[in-house]
């Protein structure tokens, strides 16, 4: 191979020298980015009184106990956990559903057939992919206000049908994907339209709708800013929207409470990460944008 | 057989494109025109039904000028600072994102040296970005904490092993360590770079990971070819490598661009709005306190993410422009011209 022409010693020691430095940085940046996960992880089985002494101390003697302490100070307030993570469930998973099912299908009549309106369409979605949430914000708040429908989870669920990040995605995959000879055999089986997409073109496309599912739930999971507008009854409040107490005055100084109420919020996704960080990072999932 | 050939298969890309296009024009387009609409009347106030176009006889005050909204918000000292802060944090981010980035991506995907565990370290580096903004926001207040916080027990710690003693004349050990602790938290430099920090902490590992699925992307041809006109790894990087992943970089520009003027997690759960001065407040935290916050200034909250909008056209059409592939522009420009030659032959 090419790699073994290269056989002189100085670039050996060169070779050598550039993956230490390589290595030192990388270790850097890993020890960088799990301390603080740390420190919140041993710190929520240590007592507020053992955390005032030191941050950075290791195992507290009566952990369990401590634990159970901290999680009665931040339930016993406003915090609940429980609620925020139903009421995070429910919006993430259908707007996820609803998401990567219309984008796909929007995708699909971009891709397979021939219309009119078809690249001004197209040109519009990766316009509008620019447009700013924030300038959607005012007006959107005012009409809800109007209509009397704050505190509606729906509110999060519905507009997740019209994604042009995931349409733009979903039409680059099906681009370099979809044959339409396959649509053509089965449409001369007598399949109809709707029913080749639903069961020939969605199997099809499963690696991109996998990817896109995992980018919308978590986009859609941590979302903060317009839940904290509209969504103000404690029974209705998302994760992120609870996170927010763990700031409040309630909890002013209550160390041991709020690296737990960190902890709990952030447990679910490292266990979900945990499971799919391989297929997020080998690029698979943003093979859309290739040159 | 010939009947199906006569269908018009044309009506079903209309009809798979209307969930689409209906929940686009309730949930997005009606609310933006209602923005920009709101940006030119004179509604304050909670629940206030009763309000006009802010040059018609009705409105509060009287008739005012057409742009007297946006006007009043360019004029806006809190605004001009939400904009100053803004720029400045998000450019804090970007530059050593965009540096570290490369960086690990021209590592990490090294032909020559390849480098193990490297999975390990994508893994983690892309972690942060799936964590909830808001909980690294209060984690990191936390850590930085005064007097007592991860950070000052470390800058403690090591004070203490290097000998270092602030201030002698303080008697009890408890003041010694308030002597050495710093409050992080109220001073409006540390703030900033403190929020500009985190936003990197949680997005240079997308940016890498975007980077290097584009890498992956191109033909190793490429590559060998380069080796045998025998290119050195950085020529090799910044001649062959960066020009073929130009989209990819167009796209991580545009949405870092966006995504760092809409910033509004982190420094609004870091520190607030009136930390320090209003050290990290940014332009959605100036839209939002504006709307909201007992004080209902909707109009005024309208033409400020008005104009964060224009700004971001012009910016993302600038980039646009900057990156967009320059032979393809020449081709489309020559067939063109041979087209009208054409033409003008005939």
């Amino acid at each position: 191979m090419a790699d073994n022409a290269i056989k002189e010693s100085s670039i050996k020691k060169n070779e050598t020298g550039l993956k230490v430095v390589i290595y030192i940085v990388s270790v850097i940046f890993a020890i960088m980015t799990l301390f603080p996960f740390v420190i919140m992880f041993t710190n929520s089985f240590r007592s507020t009184f053992e955390i005032q002494q030191s941050t950075l101390g290791m195992v507290s003697a009566h952990p369990f106990q401590n634990l159970a302490k901290n999680w009665n100070e931040i339930t016993n307030k406003e915090f609940h956990p429980l609620i925020g993570f139903k009421n995070s469930f429910i919006i993430s998973t259908l707007s996820t559903i609803l998401n990567v099912y219309f984008s796909s299908l929007t995708a699909y009549a971009i891709s397979a057939y021939e219309w009119k309106l078809r690249d001004a369409f197209n040109n519009m979605i990766v316009g509008i992919m620019m447009v700013p949430g924030t300038v959607t914000t005012i007006g959107f708040v005012q009409i809800v206000y109007k209509l009397g429908l704050s505190n509606k989870l729906f509110l999060f669920i519905i507009p997740a049908i019209a994604s042009p990040m995931t349409v733009f995605f979903m039409r680059q995959y099906l681009q370099a994907s979809l044959s339409m000879e396959i649509v053509q055999s089965a449409r001369i089986d007598g399949a109809g339209e709707f029913r080749i997409f639903n069961q020939i073109v969605v199997p099809l496309m499963k690696p991109a709708i996998a990817t896109q599912a995992i980018f919308g739930y978590v986009a859609s999971w941590n979302n903060l800013f317009m839940p904290l507008i509209l969504l103000t009854e404690t029974e209705k409040k998302t994760i992120p929207v609870m996170v927010k107490l763990l700031n409040g005055d309630i909890y002013r100084r209550e160390y041991g409470a709020i690296y737990l109420g960190l902890l709990v919020t952030v447990l679910p996704l490292i266990v979900v990460y945990a499971f799919l960080s391989r297929f997020i990072v080998e690029g698979v999932a943003l093979g859309g944008v290739k040159s | 057989m010939r009947n199906k050939k006569l269908v018009n298969y044309s009506k079903y890309g209309y009809l798979f494109s209307i969930p689409f296009i209906l929940t686009f024009l309730t949930f997005t387009l009606y609310p933006i025109l209602f923005t920009f609409w709101i940006g030119f009347t004179d509604l304050t106030g909670a629940g206030n039904t009763n309000w006009h176009f802010i040059m018609s006889e009705e409105a509060v005050g009287g008739p005012k000028p057409l742009f007297d909204n946006f006007v009043a918000v360019l004029g806006n000292g809190t605004f001009q600072k939400a904009f100053k802060n803004t720029v400045l944090i998000w450019t804090l981010n970007f530059i050593p994102q965009m540096a570290f980035a490369l960086l690990f991506t021209a590592w990490f995907t090294d032909r020559r040296s390849k480098v193990k565990g490297q999975g390990i370290f994508k893994i983690l580096f892309y972690m942060p970005n799936i964590i909830t903004a808001a909980t690294i926001a209060i984690l990191f207040n936390v850590l930085f904490g005064y007097p007592k916080g991860a950070v000052n027990d470390i800058i403690l710690g090591l004070a203490k092993a290097f000998g270092v003693k602030k201030d002698l004349m303080l008697s009890s050990p408890n003041d010694w360590k308030i002597a050495v602790a710093y409050d992080f938290n109220n001073n409006g430099t540390a703030l900033k770079l403190i929020v500009a920090f985190v936003q990197f902490y949680q997005w240079y590992g997308y940016t890498m990971v975007n980077l290097i699925a584009g890498v992956i992307g191109i033909s190793p041809e490429i590559f060998e070819a380069a080796e045998i006109d025998g290119a050195n790894r950085v020529q090799t990087f910044f001649k062959v490598t960066l020009p073929c992943i130009r989209q990819i970089l167009l796209f991580v520009l545009v949405t870092s661009l966006i995504g760092g003027l809409n910033m509004f997690d982190v420094p609004q759960l870091y520190a607030g709005e009136k930390k320090a001065n209003g050290a990290v407040l940014t332009l959605n935290m100036f839209v939002r306190s504006q709307g909201l916050d007992n004080r209902y200034l909707y109009n005024k909250a309208a033409a400020a993410s008005v104009i964060m909008f224009i700004v971001i056209v012009i910016l993302s059409s600038i980039l646009f422009y900057v990156l967009r592939d320059k032979d393809e522009a020449k081709l489309k420009k020559l067939r063109k011209q041979e087209l009208k030659a054409l033409k003008k032959g005939m």
